[in-house]
C-alpha cells in the first residue's frame, strides 16, 4: 500500500484516534450510565460496578467457550445474551441482598461494594487464573474500514452504535414508562416519591439491573475491542468511569454520554500527541478542570 | 365524633434533639383541624412522623387501625396524602408528569383538579421548576387530591404566598375539607380561622391545648400566649 502525503497522513491518524476515542467513550458511557443513575436515585457509591462488568464478560466468554458446536455470529450473539443476563441478574441480586439492607448506610455501603468487587475478582482468579482469556468474536469485527484514508477497526463502530442505541433506549425508557417517571423523579427527591405512595424500592432494583445490563454489554464490548476477557478489566475501566460520571454530572444521562466521548476522546489524543501514558493523566487533569469550573458537573447546565 | 386519625405518645429524635416528647392527639373525621405552634415546637416533623419520613417511637391509627409501623407508601396508600412543607414537587419533570405520577388508584380525579386549579391544565407540560411559589403549591396539592384519600396532612400551604394567592388556597381547603378530613399545620391565623374546626396546639413537642378553633381564636390572651402572635 503507497505512503499517504504528509497532510492526509495527519488526517487519517486523526480520524483514527477520534473513532477510537468514540469507541473507549461508549464503553466508559455503557459503565458510567448505570452508575450514574444508581447514584443518582440511591445515593449509593457502587464501587462493585466494575464486578458487573467482570461477570457479564466472562458470563459471555464461559457460554462462548460452551458453544462450540455453534457456528461464530451466532455463538457471539448467543453468549453475549448470557453475559448480558447474568449481569442483570447478579446486579439485582446484589441490590436486594447486599445493599437493601444498608439503605441510608453510606460507609456500609462504601465497604460491602468494594469488598464484593474485590471478592469477585478474587472468584474469577480462583476459577479461571489470573491470565486474560481469549476471547473470540466474529473476524468481520477484527476487520478494518477505511475511512478517508484511516483504517478503522469494525469493532469501534459497533461499540459506538451499540452506546447509541443504549442510550436512546435508556432515554426512551426515562421518558416514556412510568418506571421512568419514578427514577427521574427519585433522582430528585425519593423521599417525596414515597411520599406519593410509591414502592421506589422496586425502582432501585431495575436500576440495578438496568446497571448490571448496561456493565455486561461493556464487558463483552471490552471482550471485542481488547480481543480477551480478564479479572483485573472491570476495576481498572471502573476507575474512568467514576471520573465521567463525576464530569458529567451524578444522576444525569446526558451529561454522562457528553462527559463519556470528551473523556474517551481526551485520554487517546493525549497518549497520541502528547505522550503514551499521558491520557489517564490528561483525564485527571479533565476531572480537576470541571470540577474548579462546575462543581456540579457538566450537567448542572446541560441536565 | 370518631376520629379517624388517632396518635398517642409519639416521640421523634432528631440527633440530639428530642423534637416530639409524647404528643398525642385525635383528628375527628371530616372537617379541617389545624395543628399550631410557634416555629420550631415540632408541627412539621409531627406531620413527618405520622407520615413515616422520619423515625418515631408512639401509636398512630388510622380510623382504628395501626400505622406507625408501616413504611410511607403503604400509609400512603392506605388513604392518608401528604402536601410537604416546601411543596416539593419535582422540578424536572412537567406539570402533568408531576399529577401522573401522584396516580394511585384506576381512576384519577382530574376532573377535580383541574375544577380547583384550571391553569394546571394550560401548563401541564411546563416543567414544575419553572412556576411561580403559588403554582408550584397549586401542584403540591393537587397531586394529593387526584387519589381519594381519608385523611390529608397540608403543611403550611400558604407559606410565601402572596395575600390574593393565600386566600384562594383558603378557598381551596374549604373545598377540600368538603370532601376529605384535613389535618393542617398554618401559621396564617386567618386562614386557620376560615376554615379549622378544631385545633391543637403544641410547645416545645408537647401538646399543650387541644378544642375548638373558634374557642382558641377568640381568646387573645391563650393565642398571644400559646402562639405568640396576637
Amino acid at each position: 500500500m503507497p505512503a499517504l502525503p504528509v497532510p492526509e497522513r495527519k488526517m487519517s491518524t486523526l480520524i483514527l484516534l477520534t473513532i477510537t476515542g468514540l469507541g473507549l467513550g461508549a464503553m466508559y458511557f455503557l459503565i458510567a450510565s448505570g452508575l450514574s443513575l444508581i447514584y443518582g436515585l440511591m445515593g449509593v457509591l457502587n464501587f462493585a460496578h466494575g464486578a458487573f462488568l467482570t461477570v457479564g464478560a466472562y458470563g459471555a466468554w464461559f457460554a462462548e467457550s460452551k458453544l462450540t458446536a455453534v457456528s461464530v455470529l451466532p455463538r457471539f450473539l448467543l453468549a453475549a445474551l448470557v453475559g448480558l443476563a447474568v449481569g442483570a441478574v447478579f446486579a439485582a441480586l446484589v441490590e436486594l441482598v447486599l445493599i437493601r439492607p444498608l439503605y441510608k448506610r453510606h460507609i456500609e455501603q462504601v465497604l460491602v461494594t468494594v469488598g464484593l468487587a474485590l471478592a469477585v475478582s478474587a472468584l474469577v482468579v480462583a476459577i479461571w487464573g489470573n491470565d486474560a482469556r481469549p476471547f473470540v468474536a466474529p473476524s468481520w469485527l477484527g476487520e478494518t474500514t477505511s475511512v478517508a484514508g484511516a483504517h478503522i477497526p469494525n469493532d469501534r463502530w459497533v461499540e459506538i452504535a451499540t452506546a447509541v442505541v443504549v442510550l436512546v433506549a435508556l432515554n426512551a425508557f426515562l421518558r416514556r414508562t412510568r418506571y421512568g417517571l419514578i427514577i427521574r423523579a427519585g433522582v430528585e427527591n425519593r423521599a417525596m416519591v414515597t411520599a406519593l405512595g410509591i414502592d421506589v424500592r422496586r425502582a432501585f432494583m431495575l436500576v440495578f439491573a438496568i446497571g448490571g445490563v448496561a456493565a455486561a454489554i461493556a464487558g463483552v464490548l471490552s471482550g471485542v475491542y481488547f480481543g480477551t476477557v480478564d479479572p483485573a478489566r472491570g476495576t481498572s475501566l471502573l476507575i474512568f468511569a467514576f471520573i465521567v460520571v463525576v464530569i458529567g454530572g451524578l444522576g444525569s444521562l446526558r451529561g454522562t454520554a457528553v462527559s463519556a466521548v470528551v473523556v474517551g476522546l481526551v485520554q487517546q489524543y493525549a497518549n497520541y500527541y502528547a505522550s503514551s501514558g499521558l491520557g489517564d493523566l490528561s483525564v485527571v487533569l479533565l476531572l480537576g478542570i470541571v470540577l474548579l469550573a462546575r462543581p456540579g458537573g457538566l450537567s448542572a447546565k446541560l441536565a | 365524633m370518631t376520629a379517624i386519625l388517632s396518635v398517642s405518645d409519639l416521640h421523634v429524635h432528631l440527633g440530639e434533639s428530642h423534637i416530639l416528647q409524647g404528643v398525642s392527639f385525635d383528628v375527628p373525621d371530616g372537617g379541617v383541624t389545624a395543628l399550631l405552634g410557634r416555629n420550631g415546637v415540632g408541627k412539621t416533623t409531627t406531620l413527618r412522623a405520622l407520615m413515616g419520613l422520619v423515625d418515631r417511637r408512639g401509636r398512630v391509627e388510622l380510623a382504628g387501625e395501626s400505622i406507625q409501623a408501616a413504611a410511607t407508601y403503604r400509609i400512603v396508600q392506605r388513604g392518608v396524602g401528604y402536601v410537604p412543607e416546601d411543596r416539593d414537587v419535582f422540578a424536572g419533570l412537567t406539570v402533568a408528569e408531576n399529577l401522573r405520577l401522584a396516580e394511585r388508584d384506576g381512576e384519577p380525579r382530574y376532573e377535580l383538579v383541574y375544577e380547583l386549579f384550571p391553569e394546571l391544565r394550560q401548563r401541564a407540560k411546563q416543567r414544575a421548576g419553572t412556576l411561580s411559589g403559588g403554582q408550584q403549591q397549586m401542584v403540591a396539592i393537587a397531586r394529593a387530591l387526584l387519589n381519594e384519600n381519608r385523611v390529608l396532612l397540608v403543611d403550611e400551604p400558604t407559606k410565601g404566598l402572596a395575600p390574593l394567592l393565600v386566600t384562594e388556597v383558603a378557598r381551596v381547603l374549604e373545598r377540600v375539607s368538603e370532601l376529605t378530613t384535613v389535618l393542617l399545620v398554618e401559621q396564617n391565623l386567618g386562614v386557620v380561622a376560615r376554615v379549622a374546626r378544631d385545633v391543637v396546639v403544641l410547645d416545645t413537642g408537647r401538646v399543650v391545648h387541644i378544642g375548638p378553633a373558634k374557642e382558641l381564636l377568640a381568646d387573645t390572651s391563650m393565642v398571644n400566649r400559646m402562639l405568640g402572635v396576637a
